[in-house]
């Protein structure tokens, strides 16, 4: 009886190493940002299973890990910021560029960036940019300058949703005020204070996942945004413009990182090295409306996708990154977002 | 031990004697797991200190607590007074609950009555129904109410077809929004145990008080009520219960514009704050406040079997 037991649980595991791929690779990612036929498309070339989670913010994607998920995903797609965050919490392994066949298809300006420098850890993903779009059949006038989201003129008042998350929202209020992100000024922070909560009465809803939905409904005729979300909501029928203001945006870039302790190294770089062919890059750029930080995409890329005003900003466009505060002075800000919203 | 015990139907209680303890170990065993241990490793985290962007040291610390209570200024140099903010936003969420909670049972009473007094065979059917929207996820339905109520949803296009109203109503995003999604999300947790009561409710009760010369008004707060009291406060605590930390209904209808309870909490470990010892320390003195609001119940229970 044990003997055939053992037969059988023998013969059941050459079964199924048989039916199943070589390996596995464990992705952890942002909602709605790859095509699924990209991941079989892998999953085919290299004969491994890929599974995938998705979060919806780089602060959700950090806790995850720190509630104990590390170790259980090879890869993860956190943004700019939360890329050096993670590197000073010890989260992320590192690689060399020898490692990765593509790594120089990275675009020149991507390879030493600051919150990864020389690209250790990290590839780009795509970037874009965050700013807010305007229904143009509600406000006809000039749109140029986040007055209109942090001023509002009459035509748009209560009729304005702004992202969800302190970080974006108070960055671009920042920008409008021309002080210095991660200020431990108090008179520039009273000042940051004072502006949103003037501000708020003439907003009328917080959302970041909602952003596309409210405009196109026309629940919102003015919304904070990312480009490529914009794009989609002009897509959907939307008559809205993106725009690029005169006072600076926020600039980011989501990379694909190599998690410390990936249970799956191999496969981790060889999906990293996947995503750098061009042809790749592009068909996460035709289905996410953002930038790829790759070489040679374009005769890859769909041209309405190419040539979206929200993706070719003016030459001259400000736009910076947000920056990861240290702890003294982010408790400055997690006060007022607090106290905007209580 | 039971070997001598005489078997018999009415001596069951003392087959199980001294046994009975390892039969309730599979509820034990749920109850630690699912309830002692989540509710101990919160109180503990909140009297950790916090590690920056989530995350506890293992060290001691009332900082979490003392953040709820006293406010230092902006920069934390001035003297403490009391905070408001975060008891604010525990004040709104109960005043927002208790209003659910009345809305659904000044509806939801009548609903059950209505239900309990048809003839039996349609009783069900009539349950059914009450019961039917409620096979479709919470999230499916919260949603469904924004589209039904938004400027340009049907509702507004209606009324302004046949000219009730010039513009819409501006429902969304509004106090009025929640208490909607609120009512509408919990309205069978009300008419449900008080259509059990009142079911039981023996109508020749009624009857005897009126040849008593009792008018309507007198039967309904000294006959009936009593008796069907033990489910309408069953029928509340179930609607305000899950109506205090509800955050679908405020983010999603009423705009995210100011915290409840629950995305308080929610920020503390999912957003920017990252503050786990301080998400724990409110949901504790969430919890406390559930539990005094039980613990009244239970006692005015134990009074009315005692008399």
């Amino acid at each position: 009886m044990k003997k055939l037991l053992a037969t059988t649980a023998l013969a059941l595991m050459s079964l199924t190493a048989g039916a199943h791929a070589e390996g596995k690779l464990s992705i952890y990612h942002w909602f709605e940002y790859i095509p699924q036929e990209l991941l079989d498309k892998f999953a085919e070339e290299y004969d491994v299973e890929v599974t995938m989670d998705t979060f919806d913010s780089n602060e959700a994607l950090l806790a995850s890990l720190k509630a104990g998920k590390l170790g259980s995903y090879d890869v993860a797609v956190p943004g700019d910021y939360m890329v050096k965050i993670m590197r000073d919490e010890g989260m992320l392994d590192t690689f060399e560029p020898s490692e990765l066949p593509n790594f120089g298809n990275i675009e020149d300006r991507w390879v030493d960036v600051e919150f990864d420098p020389g690209r250790k850890s990290s590839i780009p993903y795509q970037w874009g940019s965050t700013s807010f779009s305007v229904n143009k059949d509600v406000y006809k006038g000039k749109l140029d300058s986040l007055s209109l989201i942090f001023e509002a003129p009459e035509e748009l008042k209560g009729k304005i949703n702004v992202l969800d998350t302190a970080g974006e929202t108070l960055t671009l209020a920042s920008l409008y005020l021309g002080i210095p992100q991660c200020t431990s000024d108090k008179a520039q922070l009273k000042e940051l204070n004072a502006l949103v909560q003037k501000a708020k009465p003439d907003w009328a809803s917080f959302g970041s996942d909602v952003a596309k939905d409210v405009l196109v409904s026309g629940d919102a005729a003015a919304g904070m945004i990312w480009s490529g979300f914009s794009a989609k909501a002009r897509a959907e029928g939307a008559n809205i413009e993106y725009v690029f203001p005169k006072e600076g945006m926020i600039v980011w870039m989501d990379n694909v990182v190599l998690l410390k302790d990936a249970p799956n190294r191999e496969n981790a770089l060889k999906f990293m090295n996947f995503l750098l062919e061009p042809e790749n890059a592009a068909a996460v750029t035709n289905y996410a409306q953002y930038t790829a930080g790759v070489k040679g995409v374009s005769e890859f890329l769909e041209p309405e996708v190419a040539n979206s005003p929200e993706s070719n900003p003016p030459a001259d466009q400000k736009g910076v990154f947000v920056e990861a505060c240290p702890e003294d002075v982010q408790v400055l800000y997690d006060a007022i977002w607090t106290n905007l919203k209580k | 031990m039971a070997a001598g015990a005489p078997m018999g139907a009415g001596n069951s209680s003392r087959i199980y004697k001294g046994s009975g303890w390892k039969l309730l170990f599979p509820s034990w065993i749920i109850i630690g797991i699912f309830l002692l241990a989540p509710v101990l490793m919160m109180g503990v985290y909140s009297f950790l200190t916090k590690e920056f962007r989530g995350g506890v040291i293992w060290q001691f610390s009332l900082d979490a607590y003392d953040q709820f209570f006293f406010d230092r200024g902006l920069f934390g140099d001035e003297p403490p007074r009391l905070e408001w903010t975060y008891i604010g936003i525990f004040w709104r969420s109960i005043w927002q609950a208790g209003l659910a909670t009345l809305a659904c049972l000044l509806i939801g009473f009548p609903t059950a009555w209505f239900i309990a007094t048809r003839d039996p065979k349609s009783r069900s059917t009539w349950l059914f129904l009450v019961t039917i929207p409620y096979w479709v996820n919470l999230l499916i339905r919260t949603v469904s109410m924004k589209f039904l109520i938004r400027d340009t949803g049907p509702l507004n296009e209606f009324l302004l077809s046949i000219g009730v109203i010039d513009a819409p109503l501006g429902l969304i995003n509004t106090n009025f929004a929640v208490q909607l999604g609120l009512f509408y999300s919990y309205l069978p947790f009300m008419v449900l145990p008080i259509y059990a009561a009142v079911e039981r409710y023996d109508f020749s009760l009624s009857e005897a008080a009126a040849d008593l010369y009792a008018g309507r008004w007198t039967i309904l707060r000294l006959v009936i009520l009593p008796v069907v009291k033990p489910g309408i406060v069953a029928g509340c605590i179930l609607v305000f219960v899950p109506s205090l930390g509800a955050f679908l209904a405020p983010d999603l209808l009423g705009g995210a514009k100011t915290f409840m309870i629950g995305s308080l909490i929610e920020e503390q470990f999912k957003g920017n704050a990252g503050n786990w010892p301080f998400g724990a320390a409110a949901s504790m003195i969430l919890l406390t406040i559930v539990m005094c609001v039980l613990l009244v119940y239970a006692r005015n229970q134990n009074k009315v079997e005692a008399r």
